[in-house]
């Protein structure tokens, strides 16, 4: 027998495994609520009965949070990230045509790859191609508007639609949503899980969205704003915005399993 | 000034919206877009373990069932571990089970349906067990940030009593809030849920 006790064992200390690094359980970082909208915000009809009242149970992340849907290519068809063409039965939509484009991170500033992005839209006229939406606007035959993609090895994403317009909807009688792209992202646990709007810089409908207003902090809600990319923008063809989406940091996993966190 | 910290912030969540089949069950939408579609199906023919059919509502302050609600839900598999490679428990992958599955609501009766298996008991990293249970997440309009909520199974009265997170809940009554029941109708297992938004009977739902 070897005398020497192994290093993750010092009884003395009554200490039976190292030192580990900070941030290394794999748990979220706790979400920091004061930047997303309250559940209960009155000056949006909807959400007062559809709001719970009690407190929310903190859960210490385990590992039904930590994990979550891995998705990849396969998922997806060739025409999934072009709402020019993944609809078009006789022609291109109407519109103004858009790329957008941008990263999906964490809180660390980490892209978060291979994760899936999905986006759906009203068309050029504000009006969704859905079976309840009955705003006179047309229905555009060759805009469906929707589409996903699969962020690249840095967190990469980008998709080509037409511009959204705006719409009426009824909370207050003369209610218009600014246009907006509504994007879903999974990250790698199913606590990162994110649904939000991404806006236009310039719209002047965003400061009174009573939606968008449900957001306490400014910054947060400037964060929805994508500016306008002329960069990314093709010569002749489509202009470009930019919209970078930010997931929760994770207590990185990244000493045993460099998949789970980085 | 001390050095900046320079963590970036959460992007703020927005509701779904109304219209949220669009994007995510475009046939719901009623139309017909893509070559590969998720839906509420989470089995196929090969995938190892017993079929359950989980069915509910989700119900407003009202009690009247929401018809526009969209739901997740992420379980282990039947020898209770994840599909994903930070769940490092012993049980064995079933290549044929993703774990996750997304309903939409009946327009009419705001029923929610999913077509899946029991999954096993899952261990924790202190290597306890945990109940049974599939991961919830709920969104729709008039829901602003998505609603985290866990379903347990009635027939497992023993690992539900020892739950670390069923015992979170400080109010005993509560905690059947979370409890699907079980039934058995044409042969087919069925666990039935209610998850309440608001009132005496409100769900338990997690910051998770």
């Amino acid at each position: 027998m070897n005398a020497q006790a192994p290093a993750s064992r010092d009884t003395r200390l009554n200490r039976p495994e190292p030192f580990t690094p900070p941030l290394g359980d794999g748990g979220f970082f706790r979400r920091d609520r004061s930047i997303h909208p309250p559940a209960h915000a009155p000056g949006y009809k909807s959400s007062v009965l559809r709001s719970p009242r009690q407190s929310l149970l903190s859960l210490e992340n385990s590992v039904s949070e930590i994990t979550g849907p891995v998705f990849g290519h396969n998922d997806l068809g060739p025409l999934d990230n072009d709402l020019i063409r993944n609809y078009a039965k006789d022609g291109d939509p109407v519109g103004e045509r858009i790329i957008v484009h941008g990263r999906v991170l964490d809180e660390t500033g980490r892209g978060v790859p291979n994760t899936l992005v999905e986006f759906w839209q009203a068309n050029a006229g504000g009006r969704y191609r859905h079976k309840k939406d009955t705003y006179l606007a047309p229905i555009d035959p060759n805009f469906g508007g929707c589409g996903r993609a699969l962020t690249d090895d840095t967190g990469y994403y980008y998709f080509r639609t037409v511009k959204p317009g705006p719409y009426p909807w009824r909370n207050y009688v003369n209610s218009w949503r600014p246009a907006h792209i509504h994007f879903s992202v999974f990250g790698s646990g199913f606590a990162q899980r994110l649904i939000t709007q991404m806006y236009f810089e310039g719209d002047p409908l965003i400061p009174i969205c009573p939606i968008l207003t449900t957001i306490p902090d400014k910054d947060a809600l400037d964060r929805l704003v994508a500016p306008l990319d002329l960069n990314a923008s093709t010569p002749f063809d489509s202009l470009a915005y930019r919209f970078d989406i930010v997931l929760r940091g994770q207590r990185s996993t990244y000493f045993e399993n460099r998949t789970a966190g980085n | 000034m001390p050095q900046p910290l320079n963590y970036l912030k959460e992007t703020a969540s927005q509701t779904a919206g109304p219209y949220v089949h669009i994007g995510l069950i475009p046939a719901m939408a009623g139309f017909d877009i893509f070559e590969k579609n998720f839906s509420n199906v989470l089995v196929t023919p090969d995938t190892q373990g017993d079929r359950i059919t989980l069915e509910g509502k989700v119900l407003d302050g009202t009690g009247s069932p929401l018809r526009d609600v969209l739901l997740e839900i992420w379980q282990a598999n039947a020898a209770g571990r994840y599909n994903h490679p930070a769940d490092r428990s012993a049980g064995a992958l079933d290549q044929d089970f993703r774990g996750w599955g997304r309903a939409g609501s009946d327009f009419d009766s705001g029923l929610v349906t999913f077509e899946t298996i029991k999954p096993g008991a899952i261990t924790d990293k202190s290597g306890r067990k945990c109940a049974p249970h599939v991961n919830v997440w709920i969104v729709a309009r008039g829901i602003n940030i998505g609603l985290n909520t866990r379903l347990y199974f009635s027939d497992e009265e023993a690992a539900n009593a020892a739950d670390p997170v069923l015992n979170l809940i400080e109010q005993q009554v509560r905690r059947k809030t979370l409890i699907a029941t079980r039934s058995e109708r044409a042969g087919k297992v069925v666990y039935s849920f209610t998850i309440n938004l608001q009132g005496p009977d409100e769900t338990v739902f997690f910051d998770v």
